[in-house]
């Protein structure tokens, strides 16, 4: 223990909380086995904290410590809540049977409660808006009022939502464990699955006037170092590298007005060279253990792109390779759609045309107004002005992005008038 | 953040009961009340009085007007309030169900509203 005055004292704290907060807050919850009351214990402790270590001294392992007075105090306030509330009674009853558990200081098992904590977010009996939501409360450490100003909902609705997802968790007694082996790359995929929502919620906000929403995009790349620090599986190093080659081109992506700028009219020069090489060569480590899937296959897509001095210059049999195998391992109109615009640009216009009109015969993308938008820059580069301009108009009706609707009516403009 | 919880109980019913119902009621309360200060969410809070001592103004033609009752007659009235802290409304809420009028005398028609506020800057 060591002494300090208040102020060096608070100061302390405060790091502490910044830097250890989240990782007390996931043991907290395996050892009371409740998401509110861990965090009512996690208020407690640093509040005793404040209290206590201006007289005491700084404990030697402040985060054993927080652990230990949260759980203290939360059993204490439990038990004397169990009078009037039905729902702590239970809780009482289950933490008497479950008293004489440790509780680790530090080392692996805490880091395990992160991970423990980031799959009971994204577990699989909970909505993708749920488990969206609670992973970026729970484990990012965001507020409600963040959270719902970042997906443009009510505040009121997203804590309704975050309230049944832990009441969810609470009466299906859903276990906070690391998944067996066996279930493993399901589970997991539901973890990448969320994290590669949020990325692109911040990246290409799904409605509103705003393309970029960066903190969102920093927050998922953060989620994603965590996860692939915890579970170095090859698809958490190829969502981690897909994010961080996406985000390496956001300054390109948009004029300072706020317009879109398509990938072969972007400055090369403003995209940023060490979030490529961090990505590239997490790209490199994914696809040498030969377990790699679809994160990875698109990372490695765009790999490619960020090694081209310019568009001209990229290696389009690499990119349509690259997709060959991305549409066998996880198929879809949308990985067709974009094999067809790079066949387009390896063997010209003419190859990709007939590849997304049998998409649209299929019946697939009819509502995808990227497919259309694409459609019509092919027409438009063999000089099919009406197909062009009829595909433009389309894709302008059902596009719900700003950037995006005045990106399509200056392609309009530009067109020539017969 | 700051939240202010109002909590509301039906009047008239509170008034057709006997004092030792009334105690029986709110027996409860002043331990939750204690257990809510001690986890230290609290700014400030207080009981209201009833509705029949209760003054408002508005304006009528220009000039403050002031009438006898609540400003608006419904059968909940707002019968306390608290102040408190807290990180977002899903922790507001975890304090707010905590209350004694989220947890006690459901058929006296209890309850909390939970409304985000500021303090006015200071001049």
């Amino acid at each position: 223990m060591s002494g300090g005055d208040a102020r060096t004292v608070e100061a302390t704290v405060d790091a502490v909380y910044r830097s250890d907060a989240r990782r007390v807050l996931a043991t907290l919850i395996r050892l009371l086995g409740d998401f509110d009351l861990a965090e009512e214990a996690l208020h407690e402790a640093f509040r005793a904290a404040l209290e206590q270590w201006p007289g005491e001294g700084v404990p030697r392992n402040p985060r054993a410590w927080l652990v230990s007075a949260g759980r203290f105090k939360a059993i204490d306030a439990i038990r004397r809540r169990a009078r009037f509330d039905a729902a702590a009674a239970e809780l009482a009853e289950r933490l008497r049977e479950s008293t004489s558990e440790s509780a680790p200081g530090e080392g692996e098992s805490v880091e395990d409660d992160r991970l423990r904590l980031v799959f009971i977010c994204c577990h699989p009996a909970l909505s993708p808006d749920a488990q969206v939501a609670l992973t970026l409360r729970e484990v990012c450490g965001l507020t409600t009022e963040e959270i719902a100003h970042a997906f443009l909902t009510p505040a009121p609705t997203l804590a309704q939502r975050i309230v049944r997802a832990k009441a969810k968790i609470r009466d299906a007694r859903i276990p906070y464990q690391i998944p067996e082996q066996a279930e493993l790359p399901e589970r997991l995929d539901a973890v990448l699955r969320v994290i590669y929502l949020v990325f692109n919620e911040g990246y290409t906000a799904s409605s509103g006037g705003s393309l970029v929403r960066g903190d969102l995009s920093e927050e998922a790349i953060r989620l994603g170092r965590l996860l692939h620090e915890l579970l170095p599986e090859p698809e958490a190093a190829g969502l981690l590298a897909l994010m961080l080659l996406h985000e390496s081109r956001r300054t390109a992506r948009t004029t300072p007005d706020g317009d879109l700028v398509l990938l072969d009219e972007q400055d090369r020069s403003l995209w940023d060279r060490a979030r490529i090489a961090e990505g590239a060569a997490l790209v490199e480590t994914a696809l040498k253990s030969r377990r790699f899937g679809p994160y990875t296959l698109q990372a490695a897509i765009a790999a490619v792109h960020a090694e081209a001095p310019d568009a001209a210059a990229t290696d389009w049999a690499q990119i349509v390779g690259l997709y060959d195998v991305l549409a066998r391992a996880d198929p879809s109109p949308v990985v067709e759609l974009n094999r067809a615009v790079a066949v387009a640009m390896r063997d010209g216009p003419a190859a990709g045309l007939p590849l997304i009109d049998a998409l649209f015969a299929r019946g697939e993308l009819g509502e995808y107004p990227l497919a259309h938008s694409a459609r019509a820059d092919l027409c438009r580069r063999l000089g099919m002005t009406p197909g062009a301009r009829a595909s433009y108009e389309r894709a302008l009706e059902l596009t719900r992005q700003e950037p995006e609707r005045r990106f399509l009516e200056r392609r309009l403009r530009e067109l020539p008038l017969r | 953040m700051k939240y202010l919880l109002l909590a509301y109980h039906h009047e008239k019913k509170w008034d057709s009961m006997s004092q030792s119902e009334k105690d029986k009621a709110v027996s409860g309360c002043h331990e939750l009340d204690a257990q809510l200060e001690k986890a230290g969410y609290l700014h400030a809070g207080g009981s209201l009085a009833h509705t029949k001592d209760t003054v408002s103004v508005r304006p009528r033609n220009g000039k403050p007007l002031v009438t006898d009752g609540p400003y608006v007659e419904t059968k909940e009235q707002l019968g306390g309030f608290v102040i408190i802290e807290a990180k977002d409304l899903n922790e507001a809420i975890q304090v707010a169900s905590r209350h004694p009028a989220a947890l006690l005398n459901e058929e006296l028609g209890w309850g909390v509203e939970l409304r985000p506020f500021e303090f006015f800057k200071q001049a």
